[in-house]
């Protein structure tokens, strides 16, 4: 292994070098500093000569004389199922004092993309127990759902929720003997977060013994930003070596996207690319992607990879890059509402702009209910024209409005208050939930169902509730 | 991809630089647009910048590892593809290298570097039975024989463009592979199954017509309200979640073209997997053979090398002309056109080009229409009649049309389906949003609606479009001072309106019956609607309010139609209980 004392500038994260032997793009860079300190580094670009590094840790304390050396490979991590219970910096380090990580494997960290060939459509039905979710946006396994939110938002505790809650309905009732737990694991992948944010999570996951089944990777607010773009590729190479070669179900978190990105931001700057929308880098869609599709399953494989990305959209912005790239990639998005949450909803999703879009492959007879989707539909009907009529009460009152307009203006109230509003440790199965949805669409007329078949509407339809409302 | 000619490697060269996708050579000896293998695992690359003794190139895979000084070996031949039996019922990468294939010789369900494989199986054998006899004098383009490709596609064997043509000297039925002869010309030429064709170079023809047959897709709103002709050009513009991706597979599954070329570009993996896992368990509507019987899929996902994205537009396009020449009636999808364009950026930015309106290249608008100009009604060099249908899916920014890969994209197309999110959150599916959509080829394709739904189709389809935009404009007031405070009759067209959005426009994609209207049926569905309109106004002309009208119990079936499996005899009982109901009221 060659050693350079070459650098010839150093611009925030970058560092240039001269070289004499060809170097690889994407190669492993070790830079060790006067002061006996070794950062780590990427190339970004190599030409006959000349190279540019991506420092990780940032370029703090490396001067002309550091040395530089070239490993000869692109960035790879240990993999093995004992990562499982540790907790690692976000360049995938052990900081919690436990043995040095003994790898099965050393995987490339970029990954390589699934063949859209040998994937396998996901329909399984995943409860987590959240109404809002499980009836209106169903998600299943091998779906990437990212969590939309805003600053001062509780979407960490809605995604530890169903961290907490999630399980498949049918393999519970089937092998309550086996050891049902080890076969599911979580991936925490931090990016940028507060450390009292990060306390938040540890202590949840201590406190439901969910640690051991875990794995976190934890780059906080302090660490260097560059590094944060590293973080979830480790974390989602451990996910893929659990799912697809040890058959684990992992669910994967990745928190916060939109740190993320400003850390591509950051690097783009450094190295004068022509900036795309508000400047983010041209190639963010890419890059995101390379993240987002690493989720799935694989045929003739037992495990799979499910994604809960969080990203905060700035200033509550959906058409913000961040988030508009990401709802392009993405199968779908729950959306934290700002104003459902000052009402005190919990968890304060607003389903009409959410979305899951493998929901209707993974309910219906035999995987959820049989009467899943037409609920689903008419539930969203009736809420969107129970919510246009708010803004029309606020002009001319509601005794101006129609009987029926009356009886959908309440329905969107007792929607948001009964079947949105369950709290952070209410657990609802399916069938719950959905009992939940005809209680509500029993207080219109039967008519007005008109999403749902009618087979349907006479097995579940309550005349007594819908007489009840009359009776007012 | 075609590599049928890897016997002849040019010169060498060696990388110089390497930067994403991006990587430049020197000392290559190199036209623009050539493929050229790239590095020690020989990664397929193309051509795209000559300066002086430095050539640039774009790498259909990932380049990580690669390093100045190692090789770069040209092939002499621009991008092309296989063409061929064996093109349909495949699923492509990019580069049409088919991912079954690359599955197998990679031994691994995630996708390696440097592994190639032909476009189309040079092992397997066809069936040919030929249509012209020794002494026949044919020309470029001109059918020879023909091969049983899958169930519901007889494969025509042409004479290539590039050919000189002559007297057929020789000609035999029989089991050949593609790269067999299969006849001899008199010039001596030999003539097999499998021909080549470079992508960026559009298919020649003879003429193009213009087309007045509707590509019918089975879903009412386009068919009733924004038609699409064979050989037409269509946009469907939406922001994320508007259910662009259901619009397009419904057309795939749905459309009567002869042949259905999907190019997922820089989409989602599973998505693809889901029309891979779909079509082959879905019948054709016209034939009752397998979807996937006719269709070619081209798959490169967004996670997918971006070079690969922005060829596949092309391979696809290729293809579809190629069924066009036999003379078939082809249907293009291109999800999304938006990642194309992207994915030309995302290059365009790497060579440090001056960037246009919000970083696109400046030849963004040219690359757009030089691909849609591809499509349209053709006769083709042979004589027979084909055409291509384009229809590209958009994904603007945050939703905003204004962005310049739409706007480019509306300046050619002439049929404009707009999503709208509004729609899709009230779960109003498909959520194609009237006011804002149009159809430029309603003109050209009335006669044929008169000739084969019904004679009256346009008069009652204008009136559906003037109910709906009475509406439209009626809701500004309703948002003022509320229903009730609106005359009777403004009442009435609301509910009239409401029954058009609600039982005709909205159509479930994923119900057994409704996800497939034939034309007929949505006539007919529009004319019950237009019953209920015109018995309702005699009522009201005759006194009888509004509410009762309103509360007839047929009213609420004409949700009912859509999904009605008996549909003629449904509508048939329920246009006549509209009538009566409503005249037992005066």
């Amino acid at each position: 292994m060659k050693e350079y004392q070459t650098i010839t500038e150093i611009s925030g994260p970058l560092v240039f070098a001269e070289v004499d032997e060809p170097v690889g793009y994407d190669e492993i860079v070790e830079i060790e500093t006067e002061d006996g300190r070794t950062l780590r580094g990427q190339v970004l670009e190599s030409s006959e000569g000349l190279v540019s590094i991506q420092v990780f840790e940032g370029t703090g304390g490396i001067d002309r004389n550091a040395s530089v050396r070239f490993l000869g490979e692109t960035m790879k991590m240990p993999v093995t199922e004992d990562l499982l219970g540790r907790v690692m910096d976000g360049s995938g380090n052990p900081i919690d004092g436990g043995p040095e990580i003994v790898p099965d494997e050393r995987r490339d960290i970029v990954g390589a993309a699934i063949n859209p060939y040998s994937r396998e459509y996901p329909e399984e039905f995943i409860q987590t127990g959240v109404s809002s979710i499980d009836g209106m946006n169903t998600l299943v396994r091998g779906q990437k759902l990212p969590i939309f939110s805003g600053s001062g938002l509780p979407h960490n505790d809605l995604a530890l929720q169903i961290a907490r809650q999630a399980t498949v309905p049918e393999e519970d009732e089937g092998d309550d003997d086996d050891d049902e737990g080890s076969e599911f694991a979580v991936i925490f992948g931090a990016m940028g977060i507060t450390q009292e944010e990060a306390n938040e999570f540890m202590a949840d996951f201590e406190r439901t013994g969910a640690l051991e089944r875990s794995v976190v990777f934890m780059n906080l607010a302090d660490d260097p930003a560059v590094e944060r773009t590293v973080t979830p590729r480790l974390a989602l190479t451990t996910a893929e070596y659990l799912a697809f070669d040890k058959g684990y179900h992992v669910l994967v978190i990745l928190t916060d996207i939109t740190n993320y990105c400003e850390a591509l931001r950051e690097i783009g700057a450094a190295r004068e690319e022509v900036p795309g929308r508000r400047g983010y880098p041209g190639y963010m869609y890419t890059d995101l992607a390379q993240l987002y599709e690493r989720a799935g399953r694989i045929q003739g494989r037992e495990g799979s990879v499910t994604q809960i990305p969080i990203l905060t959209m700035p200033s509550d912005d959906i058409t913000h890059p961040i988030p508009d790239l990401t709802g392009y990639i993405t199968e779908g998005q729950i959306i934290v509402d700002r104003s459902l949450n000052s009402q005190g909803i919990e968890p304060p999703i607003n389903v009409l702009p959410s979305l899951s879009r493998l929901m209707d492959d993974g309910i219906g007879e035999g995987l959820t209910r049989g009467d899943h989707a037409d609920v689903s539909d008419q539930l969203y009907a009736a809420y969107a024209e129970g919510e246009d009529l708010r803004d029309l009460v606020n002009i001319v009152g509601r005794e101006a409005l129609t009987d029926r307009d009356n009886k959908f203006l309440d329905f969107a109230d007792r929607f948001e208050n009964e079947f949105v509003q369950q709290g952070y440790d209410t657990n609802r199965s399916i069938g719950d939930t959905l009992d939940i949805g005809w209680d509500l669409l029993s207080t219109l007329p039967k008519e007005e169902l008109n999403r749902i078949d009618e087979d349907l509407i006479a097995e579940y339809y309550r005349e007594d509730a819908a007489e009840a409302v009359q009776a007012d | 991809m075609s590599q049928a000619q890897t016997e002849s490697v040019d010169e060498d060269g060696v990388i110089e630089s390497v930067s994403g996708p991006v990587v430049t050579a020197a000392d290559l000896d190199a036209r623009m647009n050539d493929v050229v293998y790239v590095g020690e695992e020989g990664l397929m690359g193309e051509v795209i910048e000559i300066e002086g003794n430095l050539t640039t190139i774009q790498v259909y895979e990932e380049t990580s590892g690669v390093g100045p000084g190692e090789p770069v070996e040209n092939t002499g031949e621009p991008l092309s593809v296989d063409l061929g039996p064996g093109l349909l019922d495949t699923i492509y990468d990019g580069v049409q290298r088919p991912l079954d294939e690359l599955e197998t010789k990679m031994n691994s369900a995630f996708l390696d570097r440097g592994v190639d494989a032909p476009g189309i199986d040079l092992e397997r054998t066809w069936e040919f039975t030929p249509t012209v006899e020794a002494g026949d004098a044919v020309e470029p383009g001109d059918v020879i024989g023909e091969v049983p490709e899958t169930e519901s596609i007889t494969h025509k064997v042409m004479v290539p463009p590039d050919s000189d043509g002559g007297e057929i000297e020789s000609i035999e039925s029989g089991t050949f592979t593609v790269d067999e002869t299969v006849a001899t010309l008199d010039s001596g030429e030999e003539i097999s199954m499998h021909q080549e064709w470079p992508v960026r170079s559009a298919r020649p023809a003879a003429e193009k017509r213009t087309p007045t047959v509707p590509l019918v897709s089975g879903q009412r709103v386009q068919d009733g309200l924004f038609p699409i002709a064979k050989g037409g050009t269509a946009a469907i513009p939406g922001p994320f979640g508007s259910g662009k991706t259901v619009t397009q597979h419904q057309l795939a599954k749905w459309s009567d073209a002869d042949i259905v070329v999907y190019v997922g570009c820089g989409e989602r993996g599973n998505e693809m997997t889901e029309v891979i896992e779909d079509f082959p368990e879905l019948e054709d509507p016209k034939t009752g053979k397998p979807l996937m019987s006719r269709t070619c899929l081209i798959a490169n996902t967004s996670n997918m090398p971006v070079a690969a994205r922005e060829s596949c537009i092309y391979t696809g396009i290729t293809i579809a002309e190629y069924f066009r020449d036999m003379g078939y009636d082809v249907a293009l999808m291109a999800d999304s056109t938006s990642r194309w364009a992207e994915a030309m950026r995302e290059i365009s930015s790497r060579l440090e080009e001056m960037p246009g309106e919000e970083g696109y290249p400046a030849y963004l608008s040219a690359a757009l229409s030089e691909f849609y100009e591809r499509a349209g009604l053709f006769e083709n060099v042979n004589g027979t009649e084909g055409s291509v249908s384009v229809i590209g899916a958009v994904s603007p920014p945050g939703g905003d049309f204004s962005e310049p890969v739409t706007q480019n994209t509306l300046r050619i197309v002439k049929t404009f389906w707009a999503l709208d999110a509004d729609l899709a959150e009230r779960r109003h599916f498909p959520s194609i949003n009237w006011n804002e959509s149009y159809s430029l080829y309603r003109q050209q394709l009335d006669p044929w609606f008169r000739d084969n739904v019904a004679e009256d189709y346009p008069e009652v389809r204008q009136w559906g479009v003037d109910v709906l935009d009475e509406e439209d404009e009626l809701q500004e007031i309703v948002q003022l001072v509320g229903k009730d405070a609106l005359p009777e009759d403004q009442q009435l067209t609301l509910e009239v309106a409401r029954y058009l959005r609600e039982a005709w426009l909205q159509q479930n994609a994923f119900h057994d019956v409704d996800t497939f209207c034939p034309p007929e049926k949505t006539y007919r569905m529009l004319q019950a609607i237009k019953t209920f309109n015109d018995e309702a106004f005699n009522a009201l002309d005759a006194g009888v309010p509004v509410e009762e009208i309103q509360e007839v119990n047929a009213a609420p079936r004409l949700n009912r139609m859509g999904t009605a499996e008996e549909w003629d005899e449904f509508i048939d009982d329920l246009e006549g209980d509209l009538e009566s109901q409503i005249r037992e009221l005066y």
